[in-house]
């Protein structure tokens, strides 16, 4: 009850005070306004990074192993492996016909095709062949449609499944299934769309692609060309051994030597995430120290107006002191004010980084994640607090007498 | 029992260098309960530190100072707080009203350091307003209201917490004669309510309300006695 009234009178003064000063608050509370923004707008594209990154992994799928002709993150001299022989497609049904601990076996190669709609067109869509057992060894979801069967697979159908993008150039105004797609001037008929996925910048996405019947594919786009096997493990727990084991048969497929390096590579999901994380961490950090700083300047600015309002006050504190006012309250009022001051700057600044949040997620997959509203109210709160202690303690500290002395 | 015991009080203050002011060179005065005393003096007596250091407002630089039998000196900040809230009520010759606050949230705020209720802060500040002849005048800013209005809002703020020692330094400093007469009037009243009442003047008709006048000059106690047209009055009556 005590604390609660003093608290109430705190807050009714500060304000008071706030709004006794309309201008210098508003200036004062600028700083905290661009830090929040920068902060927020910061996290939210760090945030927008990360998500980006975790949908494209996630179009790998987490239990999907990809043999390839070299690896995706490498150290490795590249004068080394870039001369390695192709993979190639008919791998597929060797590996599929040997393999036990996996499940699915999809060869897919692919291209980039002009691909149009009558006047519509995607300059470069990412046209891929492949067989029907793609959708069990991939991390893509179908929102709508179906994906060929192994019929039309086996029989090169002019079938397509197109990726979101795709799907809303070519078809800005209509439902694309059952309509026909020319990619280099070859028709094919959509009878599925890719859920829209995202993606770093729209490359590592399936949102840009078009699929299309392996068979197809060969006597349209060419037949030799740099396949991936995409290999689904049955059991996720059994990723390494189904590593080893695919490794074995390639190695047979291939004819390497005992004792000679392995000339491909088995991918994974896990590659990449693992290699994003760090780099994702310094990222973060490096930007949010840097924006950071701004609201650290912001929080001395109302520092500095915080010790203006106290000795502008000297003689009001003198009487509150007079009148039993204890050093807690006096402490309390001016903390009470520095921390609404922050406040204010803090909502305003994310009424202002929203709508910019907005435009930054038109690049990243991103929205403005409620942890970083509630994380940037904190700190404007903490800010408040911290650069308000000093002023409110010298307050809180002064002589009865000498303040009511104060003109 | 003695509610105000000094003994030895010394203030001075630190000028820097070797400058020093002695405002008090040792000031010994008790004043019981329900006493009516005037302290009068030439400016720069030392009346004011006198009247801060009684008021708790102030600490003696030697010397004791004993508050209904408790050393001050020995009380932390929190203590001289509950008594300045709870136990004396100030009043300035300059009114020391927050400008910006009206009649009402004036006087209730000694209420609020001393921890009351909403209701109850309201009404009672409501009734010691009502009570100073400011009923109509509560929604009031210092700056809408006469010196004398204003000074009856500091006397009803404070007699608010019905402290039973009243300290007023120089009431009527800034008022003309007769509204200080009135609050006066005021004061006159509290003290045959049983309250101890302390104030400083210099002006000797305002003094003559007080039934005891200590005299200070250069930080000492000059003179210390009885009104004497009161104890005349007084002995005859009896
Ligand atoms: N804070 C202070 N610093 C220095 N000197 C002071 C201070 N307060 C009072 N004095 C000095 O102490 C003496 C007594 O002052 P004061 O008690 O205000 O006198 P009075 O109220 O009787 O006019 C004066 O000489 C005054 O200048
Ligand atoms: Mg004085």
């Amino acid at each position: 009850m005590h604390i609660l009234a003093e608290f109430k009178e705190g807050l009714l003064i500060s304000l008071r005070a706030i709004r006794g000063n309309k201008m210098r608050s508003v200036l004062t509370t600028l700083g905290i306004v661009i830090g929040v923004v920068s902060v927020t707008l910061m996290a939210t594209a760090i945030e927008g990074v990360d998500r980006a990154f975790a949908r494209s992994a996630a179009a790998f799928g987490t239990d999907v192993l990809y043999i390839q002709r070299f690896p995706w993150v490498s150290n490795e001299d590249w004068a080394l492996i870039r001369n390695r022989r192709l993979i190639e497609v008919g791998y597929a049904s060797k590996i599929d016909r040997q393999v036990k601990l996996s499940d699915a076996v999809a060869p897919v190669v692919g291209t980039r095709r002009r691909t149009t709609n009558g006047n519509l067109s995607m300059e470069d869509a990412f046209v891929s062949g492949t067989t029907h057992m793609f959708m069990m060894a991939a991390g893509v979801t179908l929102a709508d449609g179906r994906f060929f069967t192994a019929e039309e697979s086996n029989g090169g159908r002019p079938v397509c499944a197109i990726g979101a993008n795709v799907a809303e150039t070519l078809f800005p105004h209509e439902d694309p299934l059952g309509k026909v797609v020319r990619v280099s001037g070859h028709p094919y008929t959509v009878i599925g769309i890719f859920e829209k996925q995202g993606g770093l910048f729209g490359v590592f996405t399936s949102d840009n692609r078009v699929i299309v019947p392996l068979f197809s594919f060969q006597s349209h786009f060419g037949g030799r060309r740099d396949a991936t096997i995409q290999v689904r493990v049955a059991d996720v727990k059994q990723m390494d051994d189904a590593k080893i084991e695919l490794e074995g048969i390639m190695r047979k497929i291939r004819r390497i030597a005992p004792g000679k390096q392995n000339d491909f590579n088995i991918n994974q999901q896990e590659l990449l995430t693992q290699t994003f994380a760090p780099i994702s961490l310094v990222i973060a950090s490096i930007g949010l120290f840097i924006t950071g700083l701004s609201l650290f300047v912001g929080g001395i600015g109302i520092m500095n107006i915080m010790f203006v309002s106290v000795s502008e006050r000297t003689k009001e504190i003198g009487i509150r002191k007079a009148i039993g006012a204890r050093r807690r309250t006096i402490l309390m009022q001016f903390l009470i004010e520095a921390a609404a001051l922050c406040l204010f700057g803090g909502v305003i600044g994310l009424a202002i980084a929203f709508p910019l949040s907005l435009i930054v997620d038109q690049v990243l997959p991103t929205a403005m994640p409620l942890s970083v509203v509630a994380i940037s109210i904190i700190i404007s709160l903490a800010v408040g607090l911290i650069s308000g202690f000093l002023p409110a303690y010298r307050a809180a500290k002064m002589d009865p007498v000498e303040a009511l002395r104060y003109e | 029992m003695n509610v105000i015991e000094l003994k030895d009080i010394v203030k001075t203050y630190d000028m820097g260098g070797a400058e020093e002011v002695h405002a008090l060179r040792g000031v010994s005065v008790a004043i019981a309960k329900n006493e009516y005393v005037a302290i009068m003096g030439p400016s720069g007596s030392g009346k004011s530190t006198l009247m801060n250091i009684i008021g708790c407002l102030d600490t003696p630089t030697s010397g004791v100072y004993q508050f209904n039998g408790v050393n001050v000196s020995e009380m932390d900040d929190n203590d001289l707080a509950r008594v300045r809230n709870k136990e004396i009520g100030f009043v300035f010759q300059t009114f020391n009203l927050l400008p910006r606050s009206d009649a009402l949230h004036n006087v209730e705020l000694p209420l609020i350091y001393g921890g009351y209720g909403a209701g109850e802060r309201k009404q009672r500040a409501l009734e010691t307003l009502t009570h100073v002849g400011l009923g109509d005048r509560v929604h009031h800013k210092p700056n809408e209201l006469s010196g004398g209005q204003r000074q009856r809002v500091a006397v009803a703020r404070a007699l608010v917490t019905r402290p039973s020692i009243i300290l007023a330094d120089e009431p009527t400093g800034n008022l003309d004669s007769k509204t200080g007469e009135e609050i006066m009037g005021l004061f006159e009243e509290l003290h045959h309510q049983g309250n101890t009442i302390i104030l400083v003047t210099h002006e000797a008709d305002i003094a003559e309300h007080a039934h005891r006048v200590v005299r200070l000059r250069d930080g000492l106690v000059e003179t210390d006695e009885p009104v004497r047209r009161r104890h005349a009055a007084a002995a005859s009556a009896s």
